[in-house]
């Protein structure tokens, strides 16, 4: 079965306080250097039959109707080849 | 004849049994819904209860919003059905596009829950005629997904056009953009409020007021008038 990936983020100009936090945290732990940390989800879809170009197009349907929020959140699918 | 306002329940509702005592205590007839039922059997008004419908899992109020329920509930509120969100209920409405903008955690990652004092901007709303605009009240909130936000233009849009129903007075417990505690859409049938005025109906429990109970009596006023 082919895999599809759709990632889900917070807009830029969304404030993220869970993505802040984790960013807060890492000098802590002795990780320095990171100016920023967002954070979002991912979705991995197992799809039955073939992956094309109808079934990438429902798969946005979904993700633009209920995997994202489009108000506050962006979203990309792909296709996963390995 | 009795009005009837119906209360669902989803799995993972916490306050549907506040919500259907405060309906009777303001003088309706209750009515239990459940979130698998297309039939809203014959209510005069809905209110979608606080908790974590379905978890909150995706987002608070995403899977809730494609319940059965909901498919009728956003039919009939276009059509100028009265519904009130409460909580969760105000995140189920911004996910159903029924009000604009939508719900984030809070900003300080928290859980929250005090009596929290609010500033009722618009009393002309189905839900809040029985307060005056200005009027300041009390009610318990308690949430971690309690920050509003929206857009600049749809921030203006409801400030220009008083949909602003709710703001919180003192310190903004969760970031809330522009204060804002509850809203209206443009019609006034569909209000959300993110704390809970089903806890501050009698003086026994909550902040031991009743100023939540004009919500529930604001309606049935207005049912009763139509």
């Amino acid at each position: 079965m082919a895999r599809v990936v759709v990632d889900v983020m917070l807009k830029p100009e969304i404030l993220d306080p869970q993505g802040q936090a984790v960013q807060r945290a890492l000098p802590r732990l002795g990780f320095d250097g990171i100016a920023d940390v967002r954070q979002g989800k991912r979705f991995e879809l197992e799809v039955e039959g073939p992956v094309d170009d109808a079934a990438l197009a429902r798969i946005h349907e979904m993700a633009e109707t209920f995997l994202a929020n489009t108000v506050i959140e962006d979203f990309v699918v792909k296709v996963d080849e390995s | 004849m009795t009005t009837r306002i119906g209360v669902v329940t989803f799995p993972g509702t916490l306050d549907d049994r506040d919500s259907l005592r405060a309906v009777r205590l303001a003088g309706a007839e209750p009515v239990s819904l459940w979130h698998r039922d297309k039939d809203l059997h014959q209510v005069d008004a809905v209110v979608l209860a606080g908790g974590f419908s379905y978890g909150d899992y995706l987002r608070a109020g995403a899977i809730s919003r494609f319940s059965p329920v909901m498919e009728t509930i956003i039919e009939q509120a276009r059509a100028g059905l009265p519904v009130l969100g409460i909580c969760n209920g105000f995140q189920i409405l911004t996910e159903s596009h029924l009000l604009p903008g939508a719900m984030l955690r809070n900003n300080h990652l928290h859980f929250i829950c005090r009596d929290q004092r609010l500033r009722v901007e618009n009393a002309e709303t189905a839900w809040t005629s029985d307060y005056s605009a200005g009027q300041e009240i009390s009610v318990p909130l308690k949430n971690i997904d309690g920050r509003y936000v929206a857009d600049e233009r749809v921030l203006d849009e409801l400030e220009a056009e008083g949909r602003v129903a709710f703001r919180y007075l003192g310190t903004n417990p969760n970031g809330s953009l522009r204060d804002i505690a509850g809203i209206t859409n443009a019609e006034g049938n569909v209000v959300g409020l993110m704390p809970h005025p089903e806890h501050a109906v009698e003086p026994l429990i909550g902040t031991g007021r009743t100023d939540g109970l004009p919500f529930f009596t604001s309606i049935i006023k207005k049912l009763v008038a139509a």
